[in-house]
């Protein structure tokens, strides 16, 4: 059965292995994925702690429904306190790593301590060892998975793994699976590096009972329809992400040179229909991929065409990798691009971040904040496409000053390079924008500066804001399963209505991150894709657990606020420029300067802003002034005495 | 004892196959109602690190070395459908036909006691309703070969596509 999966504490300081039954009260409460993993972070991380402390737990998940009949629920939720930012850290993946878990026996994870010497953890049908990685630590995402395979004997066993970048704590280094699918942001994989823990092993073969088989079985095929007969979601399956970049620069919505353009111009070799050509050439007409029991399959499988790396196998890009690795540093080649994909993935680390900041360093090299005796050498400036390969090696190995510096985060770096350096860095709580620009567009500025784990797209963005949708269908999607009568627009300029758009967007991720589905599978990116009226059913037919979609709402908001009282007490007050609820100052002073008409001078208002995220603060019921859930919401929503130590 | 002329079987395009493994999870869900690919009658084969996905399952041979090798003849061949079946009430689970199938078609589930295999589901295979990019067929036998000549043909096409404009650009 779905609900008989067990919570494992592991402790890599004593060698000490708990594991207990996840009682059904807590299921309702939580959920499971995100939900529970911020219950759990919240009850096992000690206030204050620092992100590479022993004490600091690392959290491992499988949502509800992984595993089971409800369409790409394959998604494996990580949470800890983030090395970057001080705050929550908490990313989420796909591939194949979490239905193997559950098979194995489990679904949640609580890893806390430091193993002495490099070590990973075998999991196999209820039973957990930790074992020496020696012969692991140093090696490759890739390498050290098929590797662990070899020794373990079983080429089915799936790993969550740490690369190079987090052994050596570049503290936005990612966890991965596979050859490409990456838990990024937030640095979960240094966390796993100060623990001394390369990888995470597992295989199972133990049942998962659905609770209706047939129903589940008849259901899935019909929500599977709903999802692949989105025409955004047919497109992805050709194109995968980089169409989405390809949309956005067409109109202006991409950072170019860090943020001082908003359009990349002579674009046409990093245009997604280039990387399909490339993927035809390199692996051939069937190169896309699909994680665990998803039909949308947006993962391209390529081999690079030339350069060093000539003939690598690699998966990707994402529409992320062109905004990292060509229009934030003003580069227009597919090669590196791809080059720059390679070694991310080679190394685990946060391309997002990474490409941000090597664009914040090429600004600050334009500026002569930093020189070339600082770079060692590398002529850091915009569109050197060598420059950029050079410094995504020098940050993962940390063998040059700059590198090392830029490993630490921005924050710290900018720190430790000081002048002006700070006020071209353009992050949220200390985390990189990824590469869209915000400032034509009101609701996602709101989405990226009041995300829970820093600057982030993937947390709240109503990305259908972007589709003039008319306001009726606004309406129907934003009015259910809560009632919602305020103003609501087709204009993606506009500031009103746009609070309520982000919250129940928040709501809406929140939801499917418990379930374990994937977000491309929700009302994000099509306005015809599933949502709070369609979860009960597939949880129903797949667990027999039983909810209206007003109790998943309910769910969902106790889950965010979990994570809001761990940023709480973490720090957060919403105008800190570190850790707040805010943009950097460029968003609200420089206007766009490229793109369509009603986007050339569009800027963020800083007042009206304000006033946006006071409206989002009452929504969610938490003080305007702190920013923090008031009693009243938390008794309304039974999480008033947290930690309540139950799990 | 033939084969009807119009049989069915799984006809796999492993070239299609995106890797999803949904077909196992249909397949485990539809036979034992859980999710778990250990109990499913098709497997997707991966190399990951090249990107090569191939679905597995039974070719129900026509001479098939499962039904051969059973000492106690409870596989037998089920020509309306054109399946190898295996009768469970006879089974002594000896093992013997997954030790032989060159495919490794056969499974056997310790919890049970008993081998399984495909069925192609009475006729219906979820395997093949399910998956959307048309990686596993259930196609007459006879036209297996067909969809091969016209996959072989297109590449040949192409490569032929290809050589006239490598030579009209060098004419020009």
């Amino acid at each position: 059965m779905a609900l008989s999966r067990r919570v494992a504490y592991i402790d890599l300081s004593t060698g000490k292995i708990e594991t207990k039954p996840i009682p059904v009260e807590i299921r309702k409460k939580f959920l499971g994925g995100r939900g529970l993993d911020a219950y759990l972070l919240y009850n096992h991380c000690p206030p204050g702690v620092d992100a590479f402390s022993p004490e600091n737990p690392l959290i491992v998940s499988a949502g509800l429904l992984v595993g089971t009949l409800a369409s790409a629920t394959s998604r494996t939720h990580t949470m800890a306190k983030s090395p970057l930012t001080g705050l929550l850290g908490s990313c989420n993946m796909g591939g194949f790593f979490s239905p193997e878990l559950r098979w194995a026996g489990f679904d949640h994870l609580v890893i806390k301590g430091k193993a002495d010497k490099p070590v990973y953890i075998w999991i196999h049908n209820g039973e957990i060892e930790i074992r020496d990685a020696k012969n692991l630590w140093g090696k490759s995402v890739t390498d050290a998975q098929w590797a662990v395979r070899e020794e373990l004997g079983d080429p089915d066993v799936k790993c969550l793994v740490c690369g190079p970048a987090g052994e050596k704590l570049v503290r936005y280094a990612n966890v991965m699976t596979g050859v490409k699918n990456a838990g990024g942001r937030t640095g979960m994989g240094a966390v796993m590096g100060s623990k001394n823990l390369k990888l995470i092993a597992v295989r199972g073969t133990m049942d998962i009972k659905i609770a209706y088989p047939k129903e589940a079985l008849e259901f899935n095929k019909r929500f599977i329809e709903q999802i692949t007969t989105a025409k955004v979601n047919q497109t992805m399956g050709i194109l995968g992400t980089p169409f989405i970049w390809g949309a956005t620069n067409s109109w202006g919505g991409v950072r170019v040179n860090n943020f001082q353009y908003n359009q990349l111009l002579f674009a046409d070799d990093v245009e997604p229909e280039r990387f399909h050509e490339i993927s035809n050439e390199t692996f051939g007409k069937y190169h896309m991929a699909g994680c665990f029991a998803c039909q949308v399959h947006c993962r391209a499988r390529y081999r690079i065409p030339d350069g060093p790396y000539k003939g690598c196998y690699d998966e990707g890009p994402e529409y992320t990798t062109q905004g990292a690795f060509a229009s934030e540093v003003g580069c227009t080649s597919a090669l590196t691009v791809l080059t720059g994909n390679y070694l991310c993935n080679q190394y685990g680390v946060d391309w997002l971040e990474l490409g941000s900041l090597i664009s914040w360093a090429m600004e600050l090299y334009e500026k002569g904040i930093l020189t070339i005796k600082d770079t060692g050498g590398i002529d850091l400036r915009f569109g050197n496409d060598e420059a950029v390969i050079e410094m995504i090696k020098h940050v993962c190995e940390r063998d040059t000053w700059l590198g090392d510096v830029l490993a630490e985060g921005g924050l710290r770096a900018a720190e430790i390079i000081g002048k002006d350096s700070e006020q071209y860095l353009i992050h949220v709580k200390g985390m990189q924008n990824l590469h869209s620009d915000e400032r034509a567009t009101p609701a996602l500025a709101l989405n990226i500066a009041t995300a829970s784990r820093g600057s982030d797209h993937l947390r709240s963005r109503p990305a259908i804001d972007l589709y003039h949708l008319p306001e009726p269908v606004l309406r129907k999607i934003y009015s259910s399963p809560i009632p919602y009568d305020g103003p609501l627009s087709s204009d993606f300029r506009e500031y009103a209505g746009k609070p309520w758009q982000v919250f129940w967007q928040e709501q809406c991720f929140m939801a499917v991150d418990c379930l374990g589905i994937c977000k491309y599978h929700t009302t994000f990116l099509g306005a015809t894709l599933p949502n709070f009226e369609d979860w009960p059913k597939v949880i129903y037919y797949n667990t027999g657990l039983e909810f209206t979609p007003q109790e998943l709402w309910t769910i969902a908001e106790r889950c965010n606020n979990m994570e809001r009282l761990f940023n709480i007490r973490e720090g957060l007050t919403p105008d800190d420029p570190h850790k707040g609820d805010i943009l950097v100052d460029r968003y609200f002073n420089e206007p766009a300067k490229r793109g369509a008409p009603d986007v050339i001078g569009a800027r963020i208002d800083r007042e009206k802003f304000l006033k946006m995220r006071a409206e989002f603060y009452r929504y969610h019921g938490w003080d305007e002034k702190t920013g923090a859930p008031t009693e009243e919401t938390l008794k309304r929503l039974g999480i008033d005495n947290e930690p309540s130590h139950l799990l | 004892m033939h084969e009807k002329a119009n049989a069915k079987a799984l006809v796999i395009n492993y070239e299609k196959c995106t890797g999803c493994r949904l077909c196992e999870l249909v397949c485990s869900v539809y036979h034992n109602g859980v999710s778990n690919p250990a109990k499913a009658r098709i497997k997707v084969e991966k190399w990951e690190w090249e990107g090569l996905y191939i679905p597995m399952s039974c070719r129900q041979c026509i001479d098939a070395p499962c039904m051969n090798v059973c000492p106690v003849r409870a596989i037998s061949r089920d020509e309306e459908l054109g399946r190898v079946v295996v009768d469970h009430n006879v089974c002594i689970g000896c093992r013997s036909c997954v030790a032989v199938c060159p495919f490794g078609a056969m499974g056997f589930d310790p919890a049970e006691r008993k081998v399984f295999k495909c069925d192609l589901c009475d006729g219906d295979p979820q395997c093949v309703r399910f998956c959307d990019e048309k990686a596993v067929n259930y196609t007459e036998v006879s036209r297996e070969s067909l969809f091969r000549k016209r996959d072989a043909a297109e590449k040949i096409a192409q490569a032929h596509k290809k050589s006239t404009e490598l030579i009209s650009e060098m004419l020009d």
